[in-house]
């Protein structure tokens, strides 16, 4: 074996396949395995926006010191997929390993002498032991899932444990996977030298942490915060989030007296309806939301507006995907950022959040209504497909009983009543907030909410001064949010080694945001074993904290690494703080894959090669293969 | 200027209804529509109406988009609160504040602009929907405050002022209602009111959304001979179908039912629709008949007018969803959040 693959708990593997032949479950299955084996990992789906017939990969990278960004390098592959086959050998390592169904002879023109090819004969176990012609297709999946548990030394007794809690109650579905799987399984172990020296090794690195996604932990969020309506149309990345949030309100959210609904989940018609019953709800005074992507937030632009203007709260979350127009609807991308910055025409500024993976989403999901309700504006939560829909290893989620929901400045009846009159949009406090009122409540309280033209008290105006003072407390407000923001992660400990290796030496960060966190800080540890030491900061929210601002203007060079073509984080620090533009540089990866460390690593590289302003561009790790796929 | 305010004192004398209110306690500020505009005849069926039924202002939402017909929220229960949203998109936001508060008592006023053209998508939603309101379509046939293009309810020869003719076939939301399932769906004139009030009264007591669309002439850019959106023209065309007075609980129908030319239909509150003069082999609880007689007259030139069609029996939007009785803005925090052992164990499932 060559010494390069002897790593226990330190590889990469890679599932070629076609798309919707029931792959995933098998796969989910190794990756469930190896996390319960008390071994961190992690995985990344790479598929094509279709139901059925086009080129899949799940890759998984097990990692023991918790590395868990996309690894390029792949140790094994399991090539299930004659499209992609001749391309997916050429993804191999030197001396690492090829699993492939070798119930039909390899074509001879795609050999590889460094690497070993482990020949399964999937199709023809399967067919001699399955009846069904579904079933015979389905089951290969779970056989090299039994051929792989025996070549990686996955512990069959953690698989029978999972199998059982899947299909437990449904025995004949249970019974076909234990068979397939011991197919797989027995003929690896007959054939093969198992394990190899590329194996998995029982760890205690997972503590009580869990294996969850991003949509699932944003709806959780939204079901803790309080939420109580909720309107979407369905959209890829997005649809899960609100699929979660149902079958988590049908659990937790009926009345134990009549058994009736405490939510109202409205699938609306498109995307303008949906951002509207969420500001109708906000305006009646419930926690609403609404979750989307990119074409949807382009279509909410108009409500977007209205609800600043108005002062309405608002959540929306955007799992962003990759743009222009449809773009490339099942890959990820971080290039919402400027528009929803400033969705909507007119001047018009919103609170964002950025988080990093799902833990974050739990949290900031619910940051996001208070903020709404505090400053009384809608909050977009920027997350992304790599956050939603994949599954990450993050700290068990926990809740605090005593979190009281912010609802902002919203005025009692007893409060109405003290009032001489009530104005809408007087009386700010400190924030630049003014007390809101519900319908409902109180005649003394009735105002007419508008989109038009107003005044302090709320009454329409088209008068210079009475414009200006509203819209000139808007900016206040918003600028005043920043405070409430979650500040950046910043690690500063890694220059602090360089130092003292001469003056004048310039310092540098890699700046960040949202999913790119565990790239970059891997990054930084690979540069760190070459002697280049760089701080970090991860910043999550907009708008930008003093604290960013600081530490931007510290330092003499700061690489914004972003998923977007751009460098569209790097533009709204530009426009919205007072960093000189000279300390500010750019690496873009955007072409749709989660990001890598090594992408990073050589994106850095070349760029401090390079003459000031110009952006170093990755090509985002896409496999050639991808070039033939057309959705 | 909506600025602009009207005296408030109460005439001596005027009459109070049961919760104590006069007519003058449902008006809202000075209209800033056109003198003869037929909306602020609706404005006035609607103080009426609402007065009538003696419905709280404060339980009152008002909701509109964009227009002038979306301006009339300001000219009526100024007790109560508005929403002027954008153009086209007042179902969306009425929707989700019923939602959020099934208890109030939703007045959603557009336009043919606001909810035939570039709202047509939220109106026929909210109507599949069943959102419980009151849905007015103030109905001119033009765009007023752009000054005077066609908008989709101009009829196939209508004419514009400068004699422009509209050859495109109208969008008509009675039959467009009654095809996608409304619930309530009415046809009134601006310069009836006899007929307008009851209509409101029983829409404001549906169960469900009350589709009323009310022939509303623009006296400065649709009122002109050519125009069959004018006064005159509505005057000449208008055919009552059936008058519909809405009876309380309380109260006895004076005329027998199956009498001839009246017909009743019981409110899911316990109040009854009487429908009087019903012209023979029209039955508003028909949705196929109710069909073709309008198919039938409309196509002689003819405008039906009237409660068209009425069903109580289509559960709405609150219904289908089971949604708790109590309105969920008054859901309390501790019963919305599973709190913390539940998300412990949950938690197990991630494992």
């Amino acid at each position: 074996m060559p010494e390069a693959n002897s790593r226990v708990n330190d590889f990469a593997f890679k599932l070629a396949n076609v798309n919707g032949t029931g792959s995933a479950s098998a796969n989910g299955l190794l990756m469930q395995a190896i996390f319960r084996m008390g071994i961190p990992v992690s995985g990344k789906n790479l598929f094509p926006s279709n139901i059925q017939g086009l080129p899949t990969w799940y890759e998984i990278r097990v990692n023991k010191d918790g590395r868990t960004s996309r690894a390029l390098d792949y140790d094994l592959i399991v090539a299930m997929n004659a499209q992609t086959y001749a391309r997916d050998i050429q993804e191999v390592r030197a001396g690492g390993y090829l699993l492939f169904d070798s119930s039909w002879p390899l074509d001879k023109g795609v050999q590889r002498p460094d690497v070993t090819f482990l020949g399964v004969p999937l199709a023809q176990l399967c067919v001699e032991h399955f009846r069904e012609p579904r079933e015979r297709i389905l089951m290969k999946n779970i056989a090299y899932a039994g051929s792989l548990i025996a070549l990686l030394d996955i512990e069959m007794s953690v698989v029978e444990e999972l199998l059982q809690e899947t299909y437990g109650k449904k025995k004949a579905l249970l019974e076909s996977n234990q068979k397939a799987l011991k197919l797989g399984y027995d003929f690896a172990k007959q054939n093969f030298e198992c394990p190899l020296a590329l194996r998995v090794q029982k760890m205690n690195a997972n503590g009580d942490k869990i294996l969850i996604d991003g949509n699932t932990a944003t709806a959780l969020g939204a079901l803790y915060a309080g939420c109580t309506v909720a309107a979407w149309y369905p959209i890829t990345p997005a649809t899960s989030v609100m699929e979660s949030f149902k079958s988590l309100c049908e659990r937790y959210r009926k009345d134990p007296k009549t058994g009736k609904n405490n939510f109202a989940i409205l699938q609306a018609e498109d995307e303008l309806a949906a951002i509207g019953i969420v500001i109708g709800a906000g305006w009646a005074g419930a926690r609403a939301f609404t979750s989307t992507a990119g074409p949807g937030i382009s279509l909410m632009n108009e409500f977007l507006g209205l609800a600043y203007y108005a002062e309405i709260p608002a959540v929306l979350v955007d799992v962003q995907r990759v743009g222009p127009s449809t773009g490339m609807p099942t890959r990820t991308q971080q290039a919402d950022l400027l528009l929803c910055a400033y969705a909507s025409h007119g001047d018009t500024k919103h609170i964002l959040l950025f988080p990093a993976h799902p833990a974050e989403c739990f949290e900031f999901a619910v940051t996001s209504f208070d903020l709404a309700e505090k400053f009384q504006t809608p909050v977009i939560l920027m997350s992304d497909l790599d956050i939603g829909m994949n599954d990450w290893v993050v700290p068990r989620l926990t809740w605090d009983d005593s979190y009281k929901p912010e609802r902002g400045r919203v005025l009692s009846p007893e409060q109405i009543e003290k009032l001489g009159h009530f104005h809408r949009y007087a009386d700010e406090d400190e924030y630049f907030v003014t007390p809101r009122t519900l319908p409902g409540v109180s005649a003394k309280g009735a105002f007419l909410t508008r989109g038009s033209g107003h005044n302090r008290l709320g009454g329409y105006t088209e008068l210079p001064d009475e414009y200006q003072a509203v819209v000139d407390r808007l900016a206040e407000k918003h600028r005043a949010a920043a405070r409430f923001i979650p500040p950046p992660v910043i690690d500063s400990s890694r220059s602090s080694k360089g130092k003292g290796k001469g003056k004048g030496r310039t310092s540098f960060s890699l700046v960040t945001l949202g999913g790119c966190d565990a790239a970059v800080r891997e990054a930084l540890d690979l540069l760190g074993q070459r002697g280049i030491h760089g701080d970090y900061m991860r910043i999550r929210g907009f708008p930008f904290g003093a604290e960013v601002e600081a530490f931007l203007n510290v330092h003499d060079f700061n690489y914004i690494v972003e998923q977007n073509r751009d460098h569209q984080l790097k533009s709204l620090i530009t426009l919205e703080t007072g960093v000189p533009k000279e300390k500010l540089k750019s690496l873009l990866f955007y072409a749709g894959f989660p990001l890598s460390a090594g992408q990073v690593v050589e994106g850095l590289l070349s760029a401090m090669g390079k003459p000031d302003g110009e952006p170093t561009r990755g090509l985002g790790g896409m496999p050639e293969a991808l070039s033939g796929a057309e959705g | 200027m909506p600025s602009i305010s009207k005296p408030i004192a109460a005439p001596p004398g005027s009459q109070r209804n049961d919760v104590g209110l006069t007519v003058r306690d449902y008006e809202g500020a000075m209209s800033t529509l056109c003198a003869g505009c037929g909306h602020d005849s609706i404005t006035a069926a609607l103080i009426r109406a609402l007065w009538e039924l003696s419905i709280q202002p404060h339980r009152i939402a008002k909701m509109s988009g964009i227009g002038c017909s979306s301006k009339t929220p300001t000219y009526f229960a100024s007790g109560a609160h508005g929403f002027n949203s954008v153009h086209g998109r007042m179902p969306a936001v009425a929707t989700g504040a019923a939602a959020a508060n099934r208890e109030l008592h939703y007045i959603g006023i557009s336009g043919d602009g606001d909810s035939l053209s570039i709202g047509l998508g939220q109106m026929s939603h909210a109507i599949r929907r069943n959102v419980r309101m009151l849905y007015v379509i103030e109905n001119n046939g033009v765009y007023g405050l752009t000054k005077g293009q066609f908008s989709a309810s101009a009829d196939v020869g209508s004419k514009l002022k400068k004699g422009e003719e509209n050859q495109m076939a109208p969008i008509d939301p009675v039959f467009l209602g009654l095809s996608i399932g409304a619930t309530f769906v009415a046809r009134s004139f601006s310069g009836d009111k006899q007929q307008l009030v009851p209509i409101l009264k029983a829409a404001l007591k549906h169960r469900g959304l009350a589709l009323v669309d009310v022939i509303s002439p623009c006296v400065t850019f649709n009122d002109h001979e050519g125009s069959t959106k004018s006064y005159l023209y509505t005057r000449k065309h208008e055919r009552p179908v059936a008058h519909a007075d809405l009876v309380p609980p309380a109260e006895e129908i004076s005329a027998s039912i199956g009498a001839k030319g009246v017909t009743t239909i019981a409110m899911h509150d316990g109040s009854r629709v009487r429908f009087s003069a019903v012209p023979e082999g029209y039955d508003p609880g028909d949705r196929a008949k109710v069909f073709q007689y309008l198919q039938e007259h409309q196509t002689q030139g003819m405008i039906p007018t009237g409660l068209l069609y009425l069903n109580e029996s289509v559960p709405d939007m609150h219904e289908r969803n089971n949604t708790n009785d109590t309105p969920l803005v008054q859901v309390p925090f501790e019963s919305l959040c599973p709190g913390s052992g539940a998300l412990e164990e949950l938690m197990e499932d991630f494992r």
